[in-house]
């Protein structure tokens, strides 16, 4: 397969997890598309690197982007956790606290 | 037929699409392109589609799996395999906990909003590709490809040469330590949230 191809499942892998976060009413469907952006990126990586020669440049970054997911998913749900405690509500638009 | 119908119709469709296509362009490795891009698509679109939050959660594994097989097919199976451990095993199970959070809503998916943004955002991206189309002809590098081979041992060694990323690495290690650290510490129960109800206000942070 070319280039073409991986870059087209890229752009559309990230076009939906943009959808998923603008569109839900809901901060776990915003982690799902950032989870899904973040693979968008993980896939132009490591496409870049093997059609670049093979080097292992790229899969390097992606061992960081999996990484830093790793810690962003983590912290995303206990930031989460925390909210639903103060609030009851795991939704952005009814995470209101600090306008009072 | 319902909406519902109708969309898995349409998504079954298109999962034989893509692998004929595939097929049909490359052989093997065209239908191995194909049902990987069929996974990650149509994980992700199920998971957008889906009202219930469990489902949503379990339908990302496919997009994940998915993008697991594309890295097999690019020759990088150590990235193949920590996609799966870390993603599918570690960060999917954590936020299935959050699924616990959210009782069922059934009107949190507003089709006008889905769509609205749908049709938004696919035509911001049909417009950045028209643009860029004509050029990315030239960015394949090589006709003949190399053989892929594990990359595991390159990419251990890469990551402890001074010379290259032993700096990076150390750091993703703290951030690693700091931010795990920081969750249990954001998560924790607080001693108040064991009392019965103190009067005031419970559980301030």
């Amino acid at each position: 397969m070319a280039l073409e191809a991986y870059i087209g499942v890229s752009v559309a892998l990230f076009a939906l997890g943009l959808v998923c976060i603008i569109s839900r009413r809901n901060i776990l469907y915003v982690l799902f598309g950032v989870e899904m952006i973040l693979n968008a990126a993980s896939i132009n990586f490591a496409a870049f690197n093997y059609f670049n020669g093979g080097g292992i440049e790229g899969r390097v970054f992606v061992v960081f982007i999996i990484i830093l997911a790793a810690a962003e998913s983590a912290i995303a749900l206990a930031i989460v956790l925390n909210v639903y405690h103060l609030m009851k509500t795991v939704k952005p638009s009814e995470a209101d606290f600090l306008r009072e | 037929m319902n909406a519902n119908q109708l969309f898995y119709a349409a998504l079954g469709l298109a999962g034989a699409g893509a692998m004929g296509a595939g097929l049909v362009t490359a052989g093997g490795p065209g239908l191995a392109f194909g049902f990987c891009a069929y996974l990650i698509l149509g994980g992700a679109s199920v998971c957008i589609w889906e009202q219930s939050i469990v489902r949503s959660a379990f339908s990302l594994m496919g997009t994940f799996l998915g993008v697991a097989g594309l890295f097999v097919l690019l020759g990088s199976d150590f990235l193949a395999m920590a996609q799966i451990l870390i993603y599918v095993g570690g960060i999917l199970a954590l936020l299935l906990f959050g699924v616990m959070l959210s009782p069922p809503d059934s009107n949190e998916r507003s089709m006008a909003r889905v769509g609205g943004t749908a049709v938004m955002i696919g035509a911001g991206v049909a417009f950045v590709v028209a643009q860029v189309s004509g050029g990315v002809a030239g960015w394949l590098i090589a006709d003949q490809l190399p053989e892929p081979n594990s990359q595991a041992r390159a990419i251990g060694l890469a990551f402890l040469d001074p010379k290259q990323y032993v700096v990076a690495f150390e750091l993703a290690a703290y951030l690693l330590t700091v931010a795990l650290v920081a969750a249990v510490y954001i998560a924790r129960r607080r001693r108040a949230d064991f009392e019965p109800e103190p009067e005031a206000q419970g559980g301030q942070s």
